[in-house]
């Protein structure tokens, strides 16, 4: 019996619904000694604004109970950088390659959007209305309803590709703000982004982060993450990518019962850079386990009876 | 130069006096590593998340040495690692100490508490290169003897002790040894005595690397979470270093 892993999210296809969560696997190269990146059903690239950003100072992580929090505060060299240097590099990819597309204003958004319709083949881009490390954005458009419908709106307008949205999980109504998303134009949504934490050195009583708060991502949010994926799924009428402390195959099956199309591996992939692979093929051996033969069956397969 | 994720056999754990712990890991074929390179370890044991940052203390063909302080939750736990367990390793990891010198240049290398376990694999290597090396190792009090010989089998070495006990009484930047007659010094402690270091080298106009510890989750240059502020801007410690040459950093 074989397998079928292939996954849709609308008119996106991917060749399994495994992908590499931006922020957390570069542009891909760093992990080529450890993996055949070919191999996953996508990879998000690093967050990427119109302009350089040096992002935040040092210390930029704290490693917390089952957790890390981070405040990088998306560092990365502009779209120019990212059309002109490492675009070319990635066109031979045969694994789908999304462009984490973020701003601190709404402007910011619609020209990287843009750009990458204009000068790229890119199939998808991944809008950030999440990142909790930048004053004045990101999470700014995502913590409202009208936050997220005026910019994915305003960038539905430009961008003919797959549009993902990625959502904060630091909201009062996750689910409201998902379906502003899904009116306001997107294919898709991606969640969790993370959650808001900080810690504190007590022996020198000062904070373990430059910027005092940040993000917390891995194990200790994946039970957040599973709920607001579930809750979101269950309302909206778009594919849902799920993320949040995958470390492995359990990890994300569990997501895909809750109603995931797709899943995303972040900081599972710092623990083992072969995370992606084996959860691919973890899922596949689940999938033989439970006799099933197209992976898209088990989607939402919770039984609550 | 190519990195792996594997398994390495634990063939021995030795606890020195002082507290070091030097560990012995084996595997058929141990990847090619150079001095200043580093690996991060996977402390099953432990309850952590993340891989530990290690420096590599030695490596032969078929070893690979650490020479770990234990004083987290992790390194305390490497402490309790038996022969025949085995620990995961992935590297070798970032850019190393400089290697290329004319034979019969003469290179100083200073040590501070364990910021000393790279050197011994710097030291050897330079060796082999027929560089003129020898080493100066800051401790608070005397150092751990089975260590002092390592680096007396290769080179001269030069004890410094914050209380006396041992060798110079004083910090390495006041040893006799530490003056202008080295073409290249590469340094490896606590941030301020490679400050002091490096404050020290600039007035004598002598080239230096530095190895840099920040903290980091990846290791592979994919997180952005370790950076140091450079003349190149914010670079990561973990693929762009965390060897660095003092004129990059602008911590000075």
């Amino acid at each position: 019996m074989d397998v079928n892993l292939t996954t849709h999210l609308g008119s996106l296809t991917l060749k399994n619904p495994v992908m590499a969560a931006s922020g957390t696997f570069g542009f891909g190269h760093e992990y080529s000694d450890f993996i055949d990146i070919d191999k996953l059903g996508a990879f998000v690239v690093k967050g990427t604004t119109l302009e350089p950003r040096q992002g935040n100072p040092y210390p930029r992580m704290a490693e917390t109970p089952s957790g890390m929090l981070n405040c990088v505060g998306l560092q990365n060299g502009g779209v120019g950088h990212f059309i002109n240097d490492i675009y070319p590099g990635l066109k031979d990819c045969k694994s789908t390659v999304i462009v984490n597309v973020s701003g601190a204003r709404l402007e910011d958004y619609v020209k990287v959007a843009e750009r990458i319709a204009d000068e790229t083949d890119i199939e998808a881009i991944e809008l950030n209305i999440s990142c909790p490390n930048v004053k004045h954005g990101g999470m700014a458009f995502g913590t409202t309803c009208e936050g997220a419908s005026s910019v994915v709106n305003e960038v539905r307008k430009v961008w003919p590709g797959h549009l993902m949205v990625k959502l904060s999980p630091n909201v009062t109504s996750i689910v409201d703000i998902a379906l502003a998303a899904e009116a306001a134009g997107a294919d898709s949504l991606s969640l969790i982004n993370t959650l808001m934490g900080m810690a504190i050195d007590i022996e020198t009583m000062r904070p373990k982060l430059s910027t005092i708060t940040g993000g917390l991502s891995g194990p200790a949010v994946k039970p957040v993450a599973v709920r607001m994926v579930w809750q979101v799924a269950s309302k909206v009428g778009i594919p849902v990518v799920g993320l949040g402390g995958i470390m492995n195959a359990s990890d994300a099956i569990e997501f895909i019962l809750a109603g995931a199309s797709a899943i995303q591996i972040g900081t599972g992939n710092f623990v083992d850079p072969t995370t992606t692979i084996k959860v691919i093929d973890g899922i596949e051996d689940y999938c033989l386990r439970h006799g099933v033969t197209n992976v898209e069956e088990i989607r939402g397969a919770m039984k609550v009876n | 130069m190519k990195k792996y994720n594997f398994y390495a056999v634990v063939k021995s754990v030795r606890q020195y006096p002082s507290g070091l712990l030097h560990l012995i890991l084996g595997h058929d074929c141990m990847p090619e590593m150079l001095p200043g390179q580093f690996v991060e370890i996977k402390v099953d044991k432990a309850p952590v998340l993340l891989n530990r940052p290690i420096s590599i203390f030695n490596r032969t063909e078929n070893e690979l040495e650490l020479l770990v302080s234990p004083i987290g939750v992790a390194t305390k736990e490497l402490c309790n690692y038996k022969p025949g367990e085995k620990l995961g390793i992935v590297g070798p990891l970032g850019h190393g100490f400089s290697l290329g010198f004319n034979s019969g240049s003469k290179v100083l290398l200073v040590g501070g508490g364990v910021g000393i376990a790279p050197l011994y694999y710097l030291a050897r290597k330079l060796k082999e290169n027929n560089v003129d090396v020898e080493t100066i190792y800051g401790s608070r009090t005397a150092p751990d003897k089975e260590i002092c010989a390592m680096f007396e089998a290769i080179a001269p070495l030069h004890v410094c002790t914050d209380d006396g006990s041992a060798g110079f009484h004083g910090l390495v930047t006041a040893h006799p040894v530490f003056s202008a007659t080295h073409d290249f010094v590469q340094v490896c402690g606590p941030k301020p005595m490679m400050r002091a270091c490096a404050k020290l080298t600039a007035d004598l106009d002598i080239d230096t690397e530095v190895s840099l510890e920040n903290h980091m989750a990846c290791g592979i240059g994919a997180c952005l979470c370790c950076v140091e502020d450079t003349t190149d801007g914010n670079v990561c410690v973990c693929k762009n270093g965390p060897v660095f040459n003092t004129k990059k950093l602008k911590w000075m």
